[in-house]
């Protein structure tokens, strides 16, 4: 084993760090799995409804608001329309790394490191702000 | 083609992306938009918004399975995230006024650097010891673990690093991919950081400088759910098997198959892009 020590000494405490990973880990697993399942169950009813439509996606032409605001988005999956069900499962999505980065948020607030605290509020502002209002 | 014929089509394929992605350890993301584009005649923005998605779902999946390990470090990662988001909504931001001749040449050359990329040797040079004062200022200095126990290591070139970051962000917004071939080149060489550290740390921030760009694209009606379905589920299935796989496989004449694929790909792309076809 190495006795070389970089010029560093004061790293942060690795037990709370290894336990803030194994949390993450199980939340971006719970993330992505729950989203997959929205967007499969979403996916099979919009198949059996509107498989036989003739799909052209050749030009583009933005989506309606009701599958591009998380308001339409929200209220369309409400009324179990299935094109809206996808897209909240994808919204799911979407969140979790987002979901992942407040975390870490509460993790350094946790650890009292307030450089950190102050850098992944940042970052979080950012990720927020584009999923939410988006028009950058 | 119906909705069914193309949803069936494009799983098929995206699932082929992701097995040889995760088999590869390229990413199935940057094979999502050519195979669209190229193969399927999908507008270019919807083959984007469907990427980035696909590139979200691999990168939280694997990343449960990499935290754990250790490698990945935490304060260099959110550090970093500050250039890739503030990069992917700049990207996002240009992506509209950018000609799509543009992108289809910027993302042969994306594909040709990747290629390249997997062939070189990924020597692991032994850890830094000379951190950069501003790595010590940011406790971006840690350690991880090795046959030997924990080994330390310190950060190098935090600035350029944090430079090619930014880049890396805008390119991943504009090309709809998780561009970790930019983000594993600004860690491991220039940052000096050991490279499972620098891997597993790149694949954990990859989702989040997606989702930097996914949530405009998403407001911008760029993510359409029949194309954005079958990809999601077709490269998340390819990645889940090819990670099976990928302790049995015979990985070698599979990197080749896929640097064939990813070279034709790349040749079209830049094709189309300079014929205006895109």
């Amino acid at each position: 084993m190495s006795e070389r020590q970089p010029g560093h000494t004061n790293s942060p405490p690795r037990l709370s760090d290894h336990a803030l990973e194994q949390v993450i880990g199980r939340l971006l697993q719970i993330g992505v799995l729950t989203s997959a399942l929205v967007v499969v169950v979403g996916g099979i009813a919009l198949l059996i409804r509107h498989g036989g439509v003739a799909a052209d996606f050749r030009s583009f032409r933005s989506e309606p608001s009701e599958l591009s605001t998380l308001g339409g988005i929200v209220r369309g999956a409400y009324r179990l329309d299935s094109h809206a069900i996808v897209q909240f499962g994808l919204v799911l999505l979407i969140a979790t790394p987002i979901m992942r980065v407040a975390l870490t948020l509460v993790a350094f607030w946790w650890q009292r490191d307030r450089l950190y605290v102050g850098i992944t509020a940042f970052v979080l502002a950012l990720l927020v702000y584009g999923l939410f209002w988006g028009r950058a | 083609m119906t909705i069914l014929t193309l949803a069936a089509v494009v799983a098929l394929g995206s699932f082929c992306a992701g097995l040889l992605g995760a088999l590869t350890g390229l990413g199935g993301g940057i094979v999502v938009v050519p195979l669209l584009t190229v193969l399927l005649h999908v507008d270019l923005r919807y083959a984007i918004g469907a990427s980035l998605v696909s590139v979200i779902a691999t990168s939280s999946g694997a990343a449960a399975a990499y935290v754990r390990e250790g490698y990945s470090n935490i304060r260099v990662g959110i550090f970093l995230e500050v250039a890739t988001t503030v990069g992917a909504l700049v990207g996002a931001t240009i992506a509209g006024v950018i000609p799509t001749s543009a992108l289809g040449i910027l993302f042969g050359i994306m594909l040709l650097y990747s290629a390249y990329r997997m062939f070189r040797s990924n020597d692991d040079h032994p850890p830094s010891t000379a951190p950069d004062p501003l790595a010590t200022r940011l406790r971006l200095n840690s350690s991880y673990p090795t046959s030997a126990g924990m080994q330390p290591y310190a950060v190098e070139g935090v600035l350029p690093g944090f430079g090619l970051m930014f880049v890396a962000g805008i390119v991943s917004a504009l090309l709809g991919i998780g561009s970790g071939v930019v983000k594993v080149l600004a860690m491991d060489r220039t940052m000096k950081l050991p490279f499972k550290v620098s891997t597993t740390t790149s694949n954990f921030m990859i989702g989040v400088t997606a989702a930097a760009s996914a949530g405009v694209y998403l407001h911008r009606g760029y993510i359409e759910p029949v194309v954005a379905l079958p990809v999601m589920i077709g490269v998340l299935t390819g990645a889940l098997v090819g990670a099976r796989l990928l302790t049995t496989a015979s990985v070698r004449w599979l990197r080749i198959l896929f640097t064939v694929v990813v070279v034709v790909l790349a040749v079209e792309m830049l094709y189309k892009g300079a014929s205006g076809a895109l």
